[in-house]
């Protein structure tokens, strides 16, 4: 007696969202599966892969990236270095400048430099925030007014400042909106019902759940993904069903397994192969819990991931 | 298929006498139906009914043992697809392989690799559990010869091998240990079976496609073997996540026991010399159902990453992760080094200690006993307050520390009166609300 195979189809699905405008644009969403379950049914949009550069630049970043840029006189070149790697499907720009507690760069230069950037890649551009609510409020707002007819990504939308975010980028300049909430379902749902009240089209939302490091709460992320996965294909939580961005490498590159000098650690063996490991890992890991799409930085993890994601789906 | 309470209590004597425990036949049953209690505790259950109730009672997932003494290890008997439904039981175990075809030195080599990771994490030892000694067709003596060697370690060990002869020379040498033979397939499991019986150990079954293996377990079974465990690799790497996952799902959603045996995952052979890949793939099968994952190699820039997630998706969702209350010192800290205190959540622990390493200050950080919760849960119900902190200070700290100057956490600043009060002689300063506000605070306190 054979096996009998049961496929776990769903009534519905994940939203289907456009990202970037013309040849390039990519589509995330769409699957009545659970993440990475093609054998249950086709999955027409694999998931995607963004290589993230920052308007800080890479010099305190590992050999193998900064290598990768050397040569890249302006944040723009950098850019149109990054759309070019091997794997990349978008281009993440980081404005971490622009946080009051750091460099604390100011809305136009950051602006200007977003213009840039933009005119130097024809593939689709998601643009992270300062990570500071109120000074992502006012840049985040001009940031999606100068890239209008981009179809961008701007985020993050935040309970905090979804209003401004939400309003510029979703209703007045047609971006899409990015929203922000931390590892929780129903702060998740929560936002996304929010920005939809304010009249931003559900297929013009995708949300970043919340991310975490391997080993570093990380549990909280895949039951949170699960969980929303779970209720968006099986209840039809039409809340619920924004596919996922997450952004790895801001998270990946910051721990002490990643930033800890081959000196202090001569067991660990070379800093750059953890930091890879540690990015490559927790990008898989956030594909099989459900991320529709992963923000990753060094060249090893962009061509690894995007080749697994293609001998997946 | 699993009976309802009402179907359970129609085979039940009736008779309300409590020796099980429960007031009523029907409370009984109906604590049996829920899985709450084993329907042994009722001495009146006639054979007949005892086997057809254990049968359709018995959990979805075997769970099977491996290994002897420290290195036993359980895998399966999951109850869930999902953590958050409640949780999962058996994490899964790597295996660093080695071939008959590798050289002598070769497999020095990557045995002496192998034995280099090993360390702890919040309680918990990480080291690689299990050596897969893969057989290359190139002869009895040169794989006996490596499975001596594996087998020396002390490591649990799978033996890849579908040839009874060999498989029965390699037993010989190392089924003390209660190794897993992954041998059988469509072809061979008759004979394999026999092989497995005899030695008392594991049998792994593999085969083309899920049909195949699942005709070949079902055979097994009916010859009475159930310590099984099957070989979930395919082809390549889509087959592979697909049969993982439908196998677990048969047998948790579906019911089918069948193939109700954890899963071996071989990702050194659908992604062979690609470190890289083989990393991600691992991380995928450890999230979903893989419960013995074989790997090319394992230093630490695997390990660290590997291991956390291992920690992290297997950690009982209603359990918080504690670390040891104590002083752990930071950056060289020591008597005369300022102290920090936070809870003893795990991974407020990693965040904060992270943040001070990096600042470079030497300090003290002080973990007291908060139940396992955050810092604000922690305050909220009353396991961090003043009290707690001071009693602990003096308790475990003033013993041991000369310094004197204590930083809280910003998120229960209102605290610092009452500490104060508690702990004469002790200065206690706010710190910031987020750890990762850390750093800067600590060198302008220090500066």
């Amino acid at each position: 007696m054979p096996f009998n195979q049961k496929p776990q189809t769903f009534n519905a699905k994940i939203n289907e969202v456009t990202i970037g405008s013309g040849e390039k644009a990519i589509k995330i969403g769409g699957e009545n599966v659970f993440p990475l379950y093609s054998f249950d049914a086709p999955i027409e949009n694999a998931p995607k892969v963004g290589v993230e550069i920052t308007d800080m630049g890479f010099e305190n970043a590992c050999a193998g990236i900064k290598d990768y840029y050397a040569g890249c006189a302006t944040i723009a070149d950098m850019a149109k270095k990054a759309s070019e790697m091997e794997g990349a499907d978008f281009v993440a720009l980081s404005l971490e400048g622009g946080d009051p507690n750091g460099e604390n760069k100011s809305v136009e230069e950051l602006v200007a430099l977003v213009k840039e950037v933009a005119a130097a890649v024809d593939c689709p551009l998601v643009v992270e925030g300062s990570k500071n609510v109120e000074k992502d409020g006012e840049l985040l707002t001009k940031v999606a007014e100068a890239l209008q007819g981009k179809n961008a990504v701007v985020m993050p939308a935040k309970e905090e400042n979804y209003k401004a975010v939400g309003a510029a980028a979703g209703l007045a300049y047609d971006q899409i909106v990015g929203c922000e909430s931390a590892v929780d379902i129903n702060l998740a749902k929560q936002l996304n019902v929010m920005t939809t009240k304010l009249g931003v089209k559900s297929e013009s939302i995708i949300m970043n759940v919340g991310t975490a490091t391997v080993g570093y709460g990380y549990e909280y992320v895949v039951s949170t993904m699960d969980r929303i996965k779970g209720a968006a294909l099986s209840q039809d939580d039409a809340m619920l069903q924004m596919p996922i961005i997450t952004p790895v490498s801001s998270e990946t590159w910051g721990v002490k397994e990643s930033v800890a000098s081959e000196e202090d650690m001569p067991e660990w063996g070379p800093a750059e192969e953890r930091g890879i490991s540690m990015e490559v890992m927790t990008a898989a890991a956030d594909l099989a819990a459900g991320s529709n799409a992963v923000i990753l930085r060094h060249p090893q993890s962009v061509a690894t991931i995007s080749k697994m994601i293609k001998e997946l789906v | 298929m699993a009976l309802s309470g009402i179907q359970i209590f129609k085979m039940t004597p009736k008779k309300n006498c409590k020796e099980c425990g429960s007031p009523t036949c029907m409370a009984f049953s109906m604590k049996v139906a829920q899985g709450a209690v084993d329907i042994s505790a009722c001495p009146y259950m006639s054979e007949e009914a005892l086997a057809q109730l254990s049968e359709a009672t018995a959990p979805p997932m075997k769970t099977i043992k491996v290994g002897t003494g420290d290195a036993e290890y359980t895998l399966g008997g999951e109850t869930v697809l999902f953590r958050h439904e409640k949780t999962f039981v058996s994490r899964p175990r790597y295996a660093v392989a080695l071939c008959s075809c590798m050289d002598a030195a070769a497999v020095d080599a990557k045995i002496a690799e192998i034995g280099k990771v090993d360390y702890d994490r919040i309680g918990e030892r990480m080291h690689v559990e299990m050596i897969y000694v893969n057989y290359a067709d190139n002869g009895q003596d040169a794989y006996v010869d490596i499975v001596k060697k594996a087998a020396a370690t002390g490591k649990t060990l799978v033996l890849g091998c579908s040839d009874v002869e060999v498989a029965k020379a390699a037993l010989e040498v190392c089924k003390d240990g209660k190794p897993v033979l992954n041998g059988a397939n469509a072809s061979n499991y008759e004979a394999m079976n026999e092989v497995a019986t005899a030695a008392g150990v594991v049998l792994g079954v593999g085969g083309a496609d899920l049909n195949e293996i699942y005709d070949t377990v079902a055979a097994l079974e009916k010859a009475g073997n159930k310590n099984l465990v099957i070989d979930a690799t395919g082809a390549d790497i889509k087959t592979t996540f697909a049969n993982a996952v439908q196998i677990r799902r048969a047998a948790i959603k579906d019911g089918d026991r069948t193939f109700g045996y954890p899963a071996i995952v071989n990702v050194a052979k659908v992604a062979m010399d690609d470190k890289y890949m083989q990393e991600a793939l691992a991380s995928v099968f450890t999230m979903k159902y893989g419960s013995i994952i074989v790997m090319q190699e394992m230093t630490y820039a695997e390990a660290l990453p590997l291991f956390g997630l291992r920690q992290n998706v297997f950690t009982d969702p209603q359990k918080p992760m504690k670390v040891e209350p104590g002083i752990y010192p930071i950056n060289g800290g020591d008597a005369d080094s300022i102290c920090l205190t936070t809870v003893d959540f795990a991974l407020t622990y990693f965040v904060v200690s992270g943040e001070l390493e990096r600042s470079g200050v030497p300090c003290n950080l002080l973990i007291s006993d908060a139940g396992g919760l955050s810092v604000l849960t922690a305050w909220a119900a009353g396991k961090l307050s003043s009290t707690t902190v001071a009693d602990f200070i003096k308790e475990q700290v003033e013993g041991k520390i000369n310094c004197r100057k204590l930083v809280i956490p910003g998120k229960v600043a209102v605290l610092k009166g009452d500490i104060e009060a508690k702990l004469p002689g002790w200065e206690v300063i706010v710190g910031p609300t987020e750890a990762v506000q850390l750093v800067k605070f600590l060198k302008d306190l220090t500066a």
